[in-house]
């Protein structure tokens, strides 16, 4: 199933941590399941242990199914400055989930994350790979809107 | 190459790139097509120009003008009106604050010399302002040898956080014999407010390769790692092009310009944790690891990667050497003060009018960067307090802030120049709230290696979390103190060592805060 990837990288244990952010980019839910896990272990030789310990060291990996756009929105001292709590509140109600949680229609999942070094724009949060700044009600509002009015 | 009256510096970057601004270019370009002038007036696409906050925003050359805030709406308006008539745009002009010589410190930069004006996707044009020039001077014309002296005589420092002498770094390694040495460039910054690097990668990804090249030679390494953060998309995007384009023009790769040297350079990407940033921890990640710290000695230099012997330099500390070389030592000592020499990037941020990055000469005062390159403080509002270095930095009051930033200086404050994250805040601030704020980042982020650390931060989340919400009494702050300071003692890597600081500078020079929550 990972063959495309496999094929991008050569089987060095080095090359883990950019095979893990393939197969994670490649699933729709956004996690890398046990399965997967099998298949890295066979293709790079290195115990299904060890691969589960990385998996679970780094916070941009989930092992669990995720919502199509995951929201990590920053709760560092600079962000936190600049309201990231009203931020953290507002996703909360719009979105009704708690942190970690992924909406019923499994559109979002919740995050929370340290600075993602776009500081400038405080508050700010990723939705997968995008980055959105300046943060306030209206704004999430017009986002979270858009993205449910693509699906 | 043509020749324009008038150049359009837009930057391009995280920022504006989800404001919109690939569709902006078009249009723009559309514009200059339907009034005849593509052939006077040149778009550049640049990295970031320094500010943030703004939208779309794009500086006029010969002029100096700096519209922000700028839709496809405006456009017609600002190519008729300046473009054609040449009458500048007033309402989108970015006023400069009030008596500062705010003009982005161009004159005085070396590690951000060319972002903002040169395009970062295209070699050609880093060469044609004099781009790896530096590299050949040292790879056909220096020897190894020569080239760390003249890097311990500039006296520069590393910009990572611990600010050790880089010269004398490379020293160790140089004369080591072994089947191969590395470099290994730290572009984790993980350190709550800062930003820097990543400007430097995208803004002119070159000048690291440059720096690389000539670090590589100067110790022997044949390959070299930049170790990104993750979430730095187009970093990683922008230097794996930069390093495609060097291999091409033969300026790395094998017998480079004839002189048998070979270098490799590859990317490795994180996956998001803040102790990576620390070099052993970042070395485990590189090798497909949890990214827990190893003891140290061995240091790196000795035994880093894969046991080789590897120099870990951040990804500023780097971006100096190109000047470095091609100006000679005594140039670069003479800028800043003795024994912290250059320039330092900050990034200025919080109740700033300028939320953004400068670079200025090591030396310079706090007060004058908040000021006039922070555009001084937002709405009016009073300054209260600067937490300096980051997360792992010292929050200081207003009698503090005339402190000139520099290696030596902030010592006398018990303080470090640290990443050179400035986050600014004003009267509403609470540094009950921040320190909070502070200690919930280490306490999440700590790897669970050893349990002072551990079990420290746990119970200093506790102490905070009980003041915060109006449970602690006054005996709590010597806790929190002197449980930090246990932690400095005991921790396995300066993760668990940084608490002391930010505890203990908001406690000293905050302390009405702390005592406003106990009764
Ligand atoms: C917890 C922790 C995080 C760190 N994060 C970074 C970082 O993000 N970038 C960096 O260059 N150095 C970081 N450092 C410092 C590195 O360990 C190392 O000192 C530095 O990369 C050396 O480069 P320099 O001599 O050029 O400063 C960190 C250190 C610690 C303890
Ligand atoms: S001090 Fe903290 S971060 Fe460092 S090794 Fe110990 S647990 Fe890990
Ligand atoms: S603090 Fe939130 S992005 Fe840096």
């Amino acid at each position: 199933m990972y063959e495309k990837i496999f094929e991008k990288y050569s089987p060095k244990k080095d090359n883990l941590i950019y095979i893990l952010h393939d197969i994670q980019d490649q699933h729709p839910q956004h996690y890398i399941s046990e399965d997967a896990v099998s298949e890295v272990s066979e293709y790079l030789r290195i115990p299904f242990s060890h691969i589960y310990g990385v998996l679970t060291f780094y916070t941009m990996y989930s092992t669990k199914p995720r919502g199509k756009n995951v929201i990590r929105l920053c709760e560092s001292p600079p962000c936190f400055l600049k309201g990231s709590e009203n931020v953290l509140r507002k996703l909360k109600k719009t979105l009704d989930v708690k942190i970690n949680q992924t909406t019923k229609d499994g559109l979002f999942t919740l995050e929370l994350c340290a600075c993602l070094g776009v500081c400038g724009n405080a508050p700010v949060m990723m939705i997968n790979d995008d980055v959105y700044g300046n943060l306030n009600d209206e704004k999430i509002d017009k986002i979270i809107n858009k993205i449910r009015g693509e699906k | 190459m043509k020749y324009f009256r008038t150049h359009i510096l837009i930057s391009v970057d995280e920022s504006t790139i989800r404001a919109g601004v690939k569709n902006f270019i078009a249009s723009l370009r559309n514009h200059l097509d339907k009034y005849s002038l593509t052939d006077e007036i040149g778009i550049l696409e640049t990295g970031s120009i320094g500010f943030f906050g703004k939208g779309l925003c794009f500086v006029v050359y010969p002029e100096n003008i700096i519209y922000a805030n700028v839709t496809n709406e405006d456009l017609n308006e600002i190519v008729t009106e300046h473009f054609l008539k040449g009458r500048p745009v007033k309402r989108l002009i970015v006023e400069k604050p009030e008596r500062t010589q705010y003009d982005f410190n161009y004159k005085k930069r070396i590690v951000l010399e060319n972002s903002g004006i040169i395009n970062p996707e295209d070699i050609e044009e880093y060469i044609g302002v004099g781009g790896y020039e530096a590299w050949e001077k040292a790879l056909l014309e220096m020897k190894s040898d020569d080239i760390i002296e003249v890097v311990k005589e500039s006296g520069l420092r590393g910009r990572g956080g611990a600010g050790f002498p880089t010269g004398l770094k490379w020293s160790f390694t140089a004369p080591i014999k072994a089947k191969q040495k590395l470099v290994v460039i730290n572009a984790d910054e993980g350190e709550p407010g800062t930003f820097k690097d990543r400007l430097i990668m995208e803004g002119d990804p070159h000048k690291l390769i440059e720096g690389i090249a000539i670090a590589c030679y100067a110790v022997g390494a044949t390959k070299a790692y930049i170790y990104i953060r993750g979430e730095y998309k187009l970093c990683i995007e922008r230097l794996r092009k930069a390093i495609a384009q060097a291999n091409e023009y033969g300026i790395i790769g094998k017998d480079i310009f004839g002189s048998k040297f070979c270098l490799e350079i590859d990317i490795k990407v994180g996956a998001g944790a803040y102790v990576c940033g620390e070099e052993t921890a970042l070395i485990e990640s590189m090798e497909g690891n949890r990214g827990t710290p190893r003891s140290k000695p061995p240091f790196p230099g000795v035994k880093g990667a894969w046991q080789l012997p590897t120099v870990v330099n951040n990804v500023e500390t780097i971006a100096n050497i190109p000047s470095i070389i091609k100006n000679g030592a005594d140039w670069y000592s003479a800028i800043g003060p003795y024994k912290s020499t250059g320039t330092k990037v900050y990034t200025v941020l919080g109740d700033v009018k300028m939320p953004g990055l400068t670079e200025v000469e090591m030396g310079t005062t706090l007060r004058t960067i908040i000021n006039e390159y922070g555009g001084g403080m937002k709405d009016g509002k009073k300054f209260k307090a600067a937490l300096v270095g980051g997360a792992a930095g010292v929050f200081l009051s207003d009698e503090l802030i005339n402190v000139n930033m520099d290696y030596e200086s902030l010592k006398n404050y018990s303080a470090v120049l640290g990443s050179g994250a400035i986050l600014v805040m004003n009267d509403d601030a609470d540094i009950v709230d921040m320190l909070w704020s502070v200690i919930r980042f280490f306490r999440h982020e700590s790897c669970g290696k050893c349990s002072p650390c551990t079990n420290g931060n746990e119970l200093l989340f506790k102490l905070i979390n009980d003041i915060r919400n109006g449970k602690g009494k006054e005996e709590d702050l010597n806790k929190l103190i002197q449980v930090s300071e246990v932690m400095v003692d005991t921790c396995f890597c300066a993760l668990g060592q940084s608490l002391l600081m930010p505890i203990k500078s908001a406690i000293d020079n905050f302390k009405d805060d702390f005592l406003k929550r106990m009764n």
